[in-house]
């Protein structure tokens, strides 16, 4: 289970222009749309998802992320999403640098790999299995795993401002010890 | 006679004559004209549910369905266009015309030019894309259709479908722009210019006037054909297709056909000069150069594209070296600057450029799930 839509959306405010990266079947763009009365457009490089986003209405780019946003000027989006998006991807730092650089607001979130449960299954001696990464570690599609506290320190070390940050358990937001006790790690950046 | 293989059946061609000269890009002028084109589906009552489709430079009106239910009549886009396909005849009014210029029905350089009583030939006016969607818009007019659910084209077409939201942008709800491209690269210039120069330097074309000859430049057209055929499939294609396959299965030693792609090349040649008008291709090719909404911009596309209100779908295929994947995302982004609706698939066909007239799912998937939302915002 990943972050649900409306804990997301509701960083989102009302009619902003929004890109997804990452979009898949267009779920969060057409929930914006049509709660949040947003625009927006997503990216999304695998085709079946491309047809169910386009089935929504929702406008999509079939668009490989890892050859960056150039397509996208400075600025041009009010919100840049995230989700789920960042373990798949090569070039995480510039990810995120271009992010902040195309919207006004980014919106990360994606699965904490310091969450109690996962810690103890490392202490066992193998790598964990959750209902947020539910592969083997040989089968995983993610490139890469995160913890909350990892992505702070990108973020500052890319210069970025946290603007909110909070984890995620059971669908709701928490804000004590995410690092331990989130599934899920959502982060709200700007650029300088 | 067997049943049509089109499961829209057979179709019938229509004409409508315009007396009200059509003014050029040129500064010329098209004196009284006629249209040929098709339609298939049924108009709905609050004529919305329009649909508009583009031909290329080879095509014609004839876009979908058989006429006289034979197999080799079917039209050039009916596995997209028919009922239940992608572009559904059940929901929408399907429209194709043929532009004037070109040699299936419609005025063009066989046509007799009315003062002389003589063939237009080497008289007939310099036509662009502009012109052409200018006379479709007239046809439009006299259906009654003040505005596009959608229009389609695919290359060429895919350029007069932009046209479309740019010259009349208030008539155009959608714009489905496939395997096209803002302008022609100097690549592209130059294939066409070494296809017009075939030609034109073939004895029989006497300076675009051969009609009153009695013969057709057909060596030069088969040439212009071949050269252009090379440009349609990807290397990749032609590999599979041919590879170094002997005809005889061994060389010749001369200059005949050894190679199947030769064989394949002359054979698509000579099929294409018995049929195609040599002025036609000269007209259509010279369209396609002239092609250029950012020429008035100063080369910014976006501004060239500020007009538009369309939502956009574009589609673009892998291996299509003439018109690339990254002719189409020059006009996304130029679209995306401007903050319009736009759809961009990149289709992963080896087919090359001739892609965009194949039944691929990745590819109709897309165009059915555009469409089926069309006709829930007409329907509604």
């Amino acid at each position: 289970m990943s972050t649900p839509l409306s804990v997301i959306a509701d960083l989102v405010p009302h009619g902003s222009r929004v890109l997804d990266l990452g979009c898949g079947d267009g779920r969060m763009l057409a929930h914006l749309r049509d709660t949040r009365g947003c625009t927006g457009l997503g990216v999304e490089i695998d085709p079946q998802k491309l047809i169910a986003a386009a089935a929504r209405g929702v406008d999509v780019l079939q668009y490989d992320l890892e050859q960056g946003l150039s397509l996208f000027g400075d600025r041009s989006f009010d919100v840049v999403l995230q989700i789920d998006t960042l373990p798949n991807i090569r070039h995480t730092e510039n990810a995120l640098r271009e992010t902040a650089r195309v919207g006004r607001l980014g919106i990360l979130s994606f699965a904490n790999f310091a969450h109690w449960s996962i810690r103890l299954q490392i202490l066992t001696g193998r790598l964990p299995v959750t209902p947020e990464l539910p592969y083997e570690w040989y089968n995983t599609p993610n490139l890469r795993v995160a913890t909350y506290a990892d992505f702070e320190r990108l973020a500052a070390h890319c210069g970025l401002r946290l603007v909110d940050a909070f984890g995620v358990r059971n669908g709701r937001r928490i804000n004590f010890a995410p690092g331990l006790l989130a599934t899920e790690a959502v982060f709200c950046v700007q650029g300088a | 006679m067997s049943a049509s293989p089109s499961a829209l059946g057979d179709v019938t061609p229509q004409r409508m004559s315009f007396v009200q000269p059509l003014p050029l890009q040129s500064g010329a002028q098209l004196p009284a004209y006629e249209l040929v084109y098709e339609t298939y589906g049924t108009l709905n009552a609050a004529r919305s549910n329009a649909v508009l489709v583009c031909h290329a430079l080879n095509a014609s009106h004839h876009a979908a369905g058989t006429h006289g239910s034979d197999p080799k009549s079917l039209g050039w886009w009916d596995n997209l266009i028919g009922p239940g396909k992608p572009l559904d005849t059940e929901r929408f009014f399907v429209i194709c015309i043929n532009n004037p210029g070109s040699c299936f029905g419609s005025t063009g350089p066989m046509s007799i030019e009315p003062t002389s009583g003589k063939p237009w030939g080497s008289r007939f006016p310099v036509v662009t894309v502009e012109d052409w969607v200018d006379a479709q818009a007239r046809l439009l007019d006299r259906l009654g259709i003040d505005r596009l659910a959608a229009v389609i084209g695919g290359s060429l077409g895919g350029m007069q479908a932009l046209s479309w939201t740019l010259r009349y942008p208030e008539r155009v709800a959608h714009c489905a722009a496939i395997a096209t491209a803002p302008s022609l690269s100097a690549q592209n210039i130059a294939f066409n210019e070494v296809a017009r120069r075939a030609i034109i330097t073939d004895p029989d074309f006497h300076g675009g006037d051969f009609y009153a000859h009695g013969v057709v430049p057909r060596q030069g057209l088969a040439v212009a054909r071949m050269i252009g055929h090379i440009t349609y499939l990807s290397d990749d294609a032609m590999a599979t297709k041919f590879g170094r396959a002997l005809r005889n299965g061994a060389l010749g030693y001369g200059f005949g056909v050894d190679f199947e792609i030769e064989s394949y090349l002359r054979y698509q040649g000579d099929k294409f000069s018995g049929y195609f008008d040599a002025n036609s291709y000269l007209l259509i090719t010279r369209a396609l150069d002239y092609f250029d909404p950012a020429r008035t911009t100063g080369g910014d596309l976006a501004a060239a594209l500020a007009p538009a209100t369309a939502r956009f779908l574009l589609v673009s295929f892998t291996t299509d070296w003439r018109f690339s994947p990254q002719r189409s995302r020059e006009i996304v982004q130029a679209l995306i600057s401007n903050r319009r609706a736009v759809t961009y698939a990149e289709v992963d066909a080896p087919q090359g450029h001739d892609a965009f007239l194949m039944d691929h799912p990745h590819y109709h998937g897309v165009v059915r799930a555009w469409f089926d939302r069309i006709a829930q915002e007409v329907a509604r």
